[in-house]
């Protein structure tokens, strides 16, 4: 069976459903989910280079450099905050952060 | 000249109610006073000027719209005459006599002002009288129909800091209102068939109305019969008939001079007024004419049965009121308009005698007014007492029956019983037994009173018996200008009112139609009928006689044998009762049914409840949201993501 | 073909395994690596796309250096293994529930996709094809050229975030002796030190 475009956009769909599955799923710390979000800019890049690929369009691909860049410096700030967090709080419990609560 | 009549006790109102506070109090008395005494003396000399046809004098444009035309505009013709000239002279011996009664009222303390707003009250309702007397239309009609209505309510109420007058002015008001509710009716239903208000255009009508029906709930209903018996309801409720009679004891409440006014010779009369100005209908609604009859007849023995044994002077007066006027209207429903006008002529001098001489006996005895407290008062008030001897005279109808020597009432009362013999119809042949026994009563129980109060013992309180003293000179003065009308006005209004020259005296302004010939018939009555009420009275005044004077302990041990019967009369026949029942308590409840979960729960609540309930609720529900925890805000986040996933599969992508 | 195919199915199914046992491992570390496998899986994807330079890229800066980072943090902060809370979060249901119709959904999308005939025509950046050019050399091409101020703002992002990461988590330790640069640079030689005559055998 040839693998047509929709294999691989199913793959990605499964991705960012378990994505979002894992913001829900944990209650141990907040570390797992900012890793369920690159799992689920993962799979969007996914999308983007099979778009890029069955198209012929390398536009595709240059805008995924850009979600890889963006990606990564948004890792960077969240852990950055994380530790300030941790810092001041002592805990990275999730239950625990609802300082802005109300 | 009637522009005069009718405007100056408006305007003695407006200045001393609105302007005693510049002018004072006696002259706000005096003013007023005066002012009525120039207008009776002006329908005096009104009266006997002579109308071929009635007169209309416009005064100001009402209305005009579309179809409906009506102006401000006094119809002067016989009946208008006759009604002008009995509600100013009542009026201003009534004022006349209020400069007396009024003077010293215990009701009030030092410094409080009652005396203008009395004397305004009372020419405001002069002047709602005029105007529905000298109305040419209907419209115009209703509102001196309702004026005096609002009068009555501020006179019956003029002792405000007592509950039982409010309770009484609120009693009069609501059920003169159900009787005002069929007349308006009656009167939307004349402009419906006829497109008209004015009286010159609906006296042309009635028989074309006799011929046709309109439809209502599935039924075809004789137009004049509905017409008219709507009509008749209005009366009814304002001339106190039977079963919207019951404010008429409790009025009252108000002063004296009050119920000798209102309740005795004028406003009561409006009803009998209506009927009579609007014969040109009734007179094609055979059937509401028996209803009439009926209706008046009833009415007399009910009230006389009542007044028996009532122990309060001026109710035992007002019960003879509401018994009389049903003998006007049993002369009206036979068809003899004429004949109720006379009694009412004549009543209106002895009734109101008879109550300023109540007045008089009750400042004499310092206000107190249970006649098992009195007793041998006539050689302490021996003036009073001969006025209302006279008045006593009158009503029962004393006089020598087959000549022209009698008092006021001999003269109208028997012209009465006599044209419902003539009637000869069923309804015409009850009302004459009816009102033949009635007037047995009446004679019993005018006569008991008499004998009550001013023979035998005096009885009560020996210290109000000693101070005792007779009315001051402007109190006796109207006592004795009505004890002249008293005595004079039947013979002399016998010619006219009931004679040969009756037709021609009344003119147009009564319609007879063409099979009523009951005047003619009653003169032709056998003479047993002619004198039965004369054997009437004199029954009644022979069993007073011996009840009260002769042997005063017969009615002790009738009382102690016919308990039932005495408290079913002393009650009033449970009418107040039964209305109780049936009506006002249903209404209270329904009003506080839609009180507390109409309003309350239902609006008030229903606003509370959204303003302060489920707003607030929403606003919980969304502050929830904001609960700081990241869950929430991820699940927000999926189920927006959610949302339009969905959105766009479903819009295929196309925004 | 049959290779590919293979890969294909190789490579997917350790992503999506790899991807579920990142959200359901109980140790962080162990979560990190799945992680990286994850990422190294979806490198393989994308090289049987023929987007080498992207999968290469993926490996050096996803692998290299954010999965990397996140093991720093997670051994830095000092988090003990705790056991896994008991009971789920109460959105569980409502959110895995959400999660499968959008997975759903997007499958239902994506199967019944059909390319509009007017879509070639509006390609951005045509791919040139294998022989002529290779696909490193092909991005570079209109990287530079067409995109090149988006390639700029790029960096400006990476530097915004680079100079925010350290503005956040820099703090002055009170206990650290420090270098002050300026303050050695401006010393004043003259002022600096103090000639004493001091007599031989006596103290200062």
């Amino acid at each position: 069976m040839s693998i047509g475009i929709e294999h691989y956009l199913t793959v990605a769909a499964m991705l960012f459903v378990i994505g979002i599955f894992g913001i829900f799923l944990n209650r141990k710390n907040i570390i797992v989910i900012l890793m369920s979000i690159e799992l689920m800019l993962l799979a969007v890049n996914i999308n983007m280079v099979a778009f890029s690929s069955y198209m012929g369009d390398l536009a595709g691909q240059i805008f995924t450099l850009f979600i890889l860049t963006v990606a990564a410096a948004e890792a960077a700030i969240g852990l950055a905050i994380l530790v300030v967090f941790y810092r001041n709080r002592g805990s990275i419990d999730v239950s625990d952060v609802n300082v802005m609560k109300g | 000249m009637p522009e005069l009549i009718l405007f100056g006790p408006l305007i003695g109102a407006l200045i001393a109610g609105f302007g005693w506070r510049i002018i004072g109090e006696r002259a706000a008395q005096n003013l007023t006073t005066g002012i009525l005494i120039f207008v009776a003396v002006l329908s005096w000399i009104v009266f006997f000027q002579s109308y071929e046809e009635a007169e209309t004098i416009t005064i100001l444009r009402w209305i005009d719209s579309g179809s409906l035309s009506v102006d401000w505009s006094i119809r002067m013709d016989r009946l208008t005459q006759i009604m002008l000239v009995v509600v100013t002279t009542v009026s201003a011996l009534v004022h006349v006599y209020s400069l007396g009664y009024m003077k010293d009222d215990p009701q009030w303390n030092e410094g409080e002002s009652y005396k203008p707003r009395f004397f305004a009250y009372l020419s405001f309702f002069t002047f709602s009288m005029l105007a529905l007397v000298t109305s040419d239309n209907l419209l115009q009609m209703f509102f001196g129909w309702e004026g005096v209505g609002v009068a009555s309510y501020l006179l019956i109420g003029f002792y405000y800091k007592k509950p039982s007058a409010n309770a009484a002015a609120m009693k009069a008001f609501i059920v003169n209102r159900i009787g005002d509710f069929g007349f308006a009716l009656g009167i939307f239903g004349l402009f419906y068939m006829t497109d008209s208000v004015n009286f010159s255009v609906i006296f042309e009508s009635g028989e074309a109305l006799s011929l046709e029906s309109f439809s209502f709930l599935g039924m075809e209903l004789n137009a004049v019969e509905i017409l008219a018996f709507l009509l008749f309801i209005g009366a009814m409720g304002k001339s106190a008939q039977l079963f919207l009679h019951t404010w008429l004891p409790d009025a009252m409440e108000g002063p004296t001079p009050v119920s000798a006014l209102i309740h005795a010779a004028t406003m009561v009369t409006a009803g009998v007024f209506l009927v009579a100005r609007m014969s040109p209908i009734f007179e094609f609604a055979s059937g509401t004419l028996v209803f009439v009859t009926v209706l008046g007849a009833s009415t007399a023995f009910v009230a006389a049965t009542i007044a028996l044994v009532q122990n309060d002077i001026k109710r035992v007066i007002a019960y003879s009121t509401m018994s009389q006027l049903g003998y006007m209207f049993a002369a009206a429903g036979v068809g003899a308009y004429q004949v109720a006008m006379f009694h009412l002529f004549t009543h209106a001098f002895f009734k109101a005698l008879l109550f300023l001489g109540a007045g008089s006996v009750i400042t004499a005895m310092h206000h107190e007014q249970d006649m098992r407290n009195y007793g041998g008062l006539r050689h302490k008030i021996p003036k009073t007492f001969w006025a209302m001897m006279l008045g006593t005279l009158a009503i029962t109808g004393v006089g020598i029956p087959l000549t022209f020597i009698g008092f006021a009432g001999f003269f109208s009362k028997d012209a009465i019983v006599e044209v419902t013999y003539a009637a000869g119809t069923a309804a015409g042949s009850y009302a004459f037994w009816m009102l033949v026994i009635a007037a047995l009563m009446t004679s019993f129980y005018s006569w008991r009173l008499m004998f009550m109060t001013f023979y035998g013992a005096p009885k009560g309180d020996m210290h109000t018996h000693d101070h005792a003293h007779e009315s001051p000179l402007v109190m006796l003065v109207p006592l004795a200008v009505l004890s002249l009308g008293a005595i004079l006005a039947g013979v002399l209004g016998k010619g006219v009112f009931f004679g040969e020259a009756v037709f021609e005296w009344f003119g147009e302004s009564v319609y007879m139609g063409a099979q009523n010939g009951v005047i003619e018939a009653a003169h032709e009555v056998p003479k047993w009928v002619k004198v039965s009420p004369f054997v009437a009275m004199i029954l009644g005044f022979l069993t007073a006689y011996l009840f009260y004077v002769a042997r005063p302990a017969i009615p002790a041990a009738l009382v102690k044998r016919n308990q039932g019967l005495y408290h079913f009369l002393l009650n009033k026949w449970y009418f107040d009762e039964l209305y109780d029942l049936l009506f006002v308590k249903p209404s209270l409840k329904l009003g506080r049914f839609l009180w507390k979960k109409g309003d309350g729960t239902v609006i008030d609540g229903g606003l509370n409840g959204m303003a302060m309930g489920i707003i607030p609720w929403l606003t919980r529900l969304a502050g929830r949201w904001q609960s700081g925890y990241v869950f929430t805000y991820a699940l927000a986040m999926i189920l927006g993501i959610g949302v339009l996933i969905t959105w766009f599969i479903f819009t295929r992508g196309t925004l | 073909m049959v290779i590919a195919t293979l890969a294909f199915y190789l490579f997917s199914a350790v992503a999506v395994v790899a991807g579920l046992m990142v959200v359901l491992s109980r140790n962080p570390v162990h979560a990190v690596l799945w992680l990286i496998l994850t990422f190294f899986s979806a490198a393989g994807l994308f090289v049987i796309l023929g987007a080498e330079f992207v999968a290469m890229l993926l490996v050096i800066v996803y692998v290299g250096a954010v999965a990397v980072l996140f093991l720093f943090v997670v051994m830095m902060l000092d988090v003990d293994f705790t056991e896994l809370k008991s009971g789920m979060s109460k959105y569980v249901r409502i959110g895995s529930l959400i999660g499968l119709v959008i997975l759903v959904e997007l499958v239902i999308a994506t199967s019944a996709w059909v390319v509009a005939d007017s879509a070639p025509d509006m390609r951005a950046a045509i791919t040139p094809a294998l022989d002529e050019m290779e696909n490193t050399v092909a991005i570079g091409s209109i990287l530079y050229t067409q995109y090149v101020y988006l390639f700029q703002a790029a960096g400006l992002v990476l530097l915004v975030a680079m100079i925010g990461a350290i503005v956040l988590t820099m703090r002055h330790r009170k206990d650290v002796k420090r270098q002050d640069i300026v303050g050695q640079i401006y010393r004043d030689a003259d002022k600096a030190v103090e000639m004493k005559d001091v007599k031989p055998g006596q103290g200062l």
